[in-house]
C-alpha cells in the first residue's frame, strides 16, 4: 500500500532528526504543539469543548439525563465516557462499534477524572437510591495527527467544565454549574529507545506507536498510568518520564484555567 | 460509603505483610489439544491459559510477510465474579486483551515465524483482583510449553496502596476499598529483571509512591519468576520420566 511506503520514508527521516536531537516539526522533545481551547460550541449539549493539539482536532459533548444509581453509591452521579474514532478523522479509521484503540482511549480519559475525583459526584445526588445524574462524556475524534489521547483528555475535562446541570429541563430544580473540583491533565510520550518525544504527532508515532500516558491532578498526584504498544521499557526511561509527565501537565492546565 | 479498615495491626485482611505475595500454584502443560498450556492459581484467582501456534492466520489477511502475529484473549467466565458477568467480550476485558498482548510481543520472537500466527487465549474462572496478572504468568508459562522462542520470561504483579501504605498483590477488597491500583508486568532474562512490559494505574500516588510501588512490584516478581521456572521445570522432569 502507498500509505507504508511513505510511512518508512517517513520512519527514516524522523530517526535520522532524532539522532540529532532533533523532530521533524523543530519542536524540542519535550515540547507541547500549540494548545486551543474552545467551549460552548455545540448548544443542545449540556457542556462542549474543541480542542486542537497541533493539528489533532477533537471535539468533547457532555449530556447529562437523572438516572438510577449504582447500589454500592447510592447517592453519586455516574460518569460513563465513550470515544469514537470516525472514519472523516483518518485513512485508518473504520466505521462500526468501537474498536480496542476507541475503548482504550475513552478507559484512559475516564480514568483520568474519575480518579482525580474531577467531579463531585456526591453533589449530583436527586433522590438517593432512586435517582441521580448521570453524565455521558463523548468524545468525537475530528482529525488524527497523533496524541489524539491527550486531545481528548483535554477536551473532555473542557466540556466538563463548561457544563450546566439541566435541572429544570427534567424538573427537578434548578440549574447548576457542573461542580468541578480538580483539573486533571493527560500528558502522552513516545518512547524510542532511551528518548522521550512529548505530545508525538502522526509522523513521529511512523517510528513505532509506543506510548506513554501519565495523567496527574492540579496537586501533582499521579491519577492514571497506561503503557501502550509493544515495547519494553526500561525503568529509567520511565523514571524521567514520571517527573517530565508533572512538568508538562502544569504548563497545559494553566490554560485550563481561562476556560 | 462506610470505611473499611484495610490494614489491622499492621497485617492486612487476610493476615498477610504488606510485601507479600498470595499463595501461588502453577502447572504446566494441563491441556491436551493446545500446543502449550498452563494452569494457575493466585489467592483466589483460577486461570488457564492455552497457546496455539505458530499456525496459519485467518482470516488471512491479518498475515505479516515479515513476522509472526500475536493474540490475546483475557476472557472471565460468566460464575468467576459474584454478580454473573455477561458472556462474551466487555469493554474492560478488550483494553485488558490489548495491553496484555503489547505485554508479550516485544518478548516472543515473532521475527522467527513469518506468515504465521500466535495465539495466547486465557480465560478466568474465578476471579479476586489482579487477574490480568494472574493471566500473563500463566499466558508466559503457556508460551514456553508451547516452545515459542522467547527473550525472556514475563512476570506480572500488582501493587496497591490501601490506607495510606503500599502493599504487592493487592486482593479483592483492597483493590475495590484501596487508593489505587498498579499492575506491572516485567521482562526477566537470566534472572534478571531487563524491562518494563505493562504498566497501568488508577488512582492516586505520588511520584515517590509510585517509585517505590515498582521496587516494591520487582520484588515480587523475582518471586513469581522462580515459581513459573519451578513449574516449568516439573513438566520437563516428569517427561523425562515417561521416556524412561
Amino acid at each position: 500500500m502507498p500509505e507504508d511506503i511513505l510511512m518508512e520514508i517517513k520512519k527514516d527521516y524522523v530517526l535520522s532528526k532524532l539522532r540529532d536531537g532533533e523532530r521533524i516539526d523543530g519542536r524540542r522533545l519535550d515540547e507541547i504543539r500549540p494548545i486551543e481551547i474552545r467551549t460552548g460550541l455545540i448548544a443542545k449539549a449540556e457542556g462542549s469543548a474543541l480542542v486542537r493539539l497541533g493539528n489533532t482536532m477533537v471535539v468533547a459533548g457532555v449530556k447529562m439525563q437523572p438516572g438510577e444509581p449504582f447500589p454500592d453509591a447510592p447517592d453519586q452521579g455516574i460518569i460513563i465516557t465513550n470515544a469514537e474514532l470516525v472514519p472523516l478523522a483518518s485513512p485508518t479509521f473504520e466505521p462500526g462499534p468501537p474498536d480496542e484503540n476507541a475503548i482504550e482511549l475513552a478507559r484512559v480519559v475516564d480514568r483520568g477524572i474519575r480518579h482525580s475525583e474531577a467531579v463531585d459526584l456526591s453533589k449530583l445526588c436527586i433522590e438517593e437510591g432512586e435517582k441521580v445524574w448521570m453524565i455521558f462524556i463523548d468524545i468525537w475524534a475530528l482529525d488524527d495527527d497523533g496524541n489524539l489521547m491527550d486531545a481528548s483528555a483535554l477536551a473532555a475535562i473542557a466540556a466538563l467544565l463548561n457544563t450546566t446541570v439541566p435541572a429544570e429541563r427534567f424538573e427537578v430544580g434548578d440549574n447548576f454549574p457542573l461542580p468541578v473540583r480538580d483539573l486533571p491533565v493527560a500528558i502522552t510520550s513516545l518512547v524510542f529507545e532511551d528518548k522521550i518525544l512529548v505530545d508525538p504527532c502522526r509522523d513521529e508515532l511512523s517510528i513505532g506507536k509506543n506510548t506513554i500516558t501519565i495523567t496527574t491532578d492540579q496537586n501533582d498526584n499521579i491519577v492514571s498510568i497506561q503503557k501502550s504498544g509493544p515495547f519494553l521499557l526500561s525503568e529509567k526511561v520511565f523514571d524521567r518520564l514520571i517527573d517530565l509527565s508533572i512538568a508538562k501537565a502544569k504548563e497545559v492546565r494553566r490554560l485550563l484555567k481561562d476556560v | 460509603m462506610e470505611e473499611i479498615k484495610l490494614i489491622v495491626d499492621g497485617k492486612r485482611l487476610d493476615g498477610r505483610d504488606f510485601e507479600e505475595l498470595r499463595p501461588i500454584k502453577i502447572e504446566a502443560g494441563v491441556l491436551k489439544r493446545a500446543d502449550g498450556s498452563c494452569y494457575l492459581e493466585m489467592g483466589k484467582n483460577k486461570v488457564v491459559a492455552a497457546v496455539y501456534g505458530p499456525r496459519e492466520v485467518h482470516p488471512k489477511h491479518l498475515e505479516d510477510p515479515s513476522m509472526a502475529i500475536v493474540r490475546y484473549r483475557y476472557n472471565m467466565a460468566p460464575f468467576s465474579v459474584e454478580d454473573r458477568k455477561r458472556p462474551g467480550p466487555d469493554r474492560r476485558s478488550i483494553e485488558i486483551s490489548k495491553v496484555s498482548r503489547e505485554a508479550l510481543e516485544p518478548v516472543i520472537m515473532k521475527e522467527l515465524f513469518p506468515r504465521s500466527a500466535i495465539d495466547i487465549f486465557v480465560e478466568v474462572l474465578q476471579a479476586d483482583a489482579g487477574s490480568r496478572t494472574a493471566c500473563l504468568n500463566a499466558a508466559s508459562v503457556a508460551l514456553v510449553d508451547a516452545g515459542i522462542p522467547m527473550k525472556g520470561m514475563v512476570t506480572s504483579v500488582a501493587v496497591a496502596k490501601v490506607d495510606g501504605v503500599l502493599v504487592l498483590d493487592p486482593m479483592k477488597e483492597e483493590d475495590n476499598y484501596g487508593e489505587a491500583d498498579i499492575p506491572f508486568a516485567f521482562l526477566i532474562r537470566n534472572g534478571k529483571i531487563e524491562s518494563i512490559t505493562l504498566l497501568q494505574m488508577d488512582g492516586r500516588v505520588t511520584a515517590e509512591e509510585l517509585r517505590r510501588a515498582l521496587e516494591l512490584a520487582k520484588k515480587g516478581a523475582m518471586q513469581i519468576y522462580q515459581l513459573q521456572r519451578e513449574a516449568i521445570m516439573r513438566k520437563y522432569i516428569k517427561e523425562e520420566e515417561v521416556v524412561e
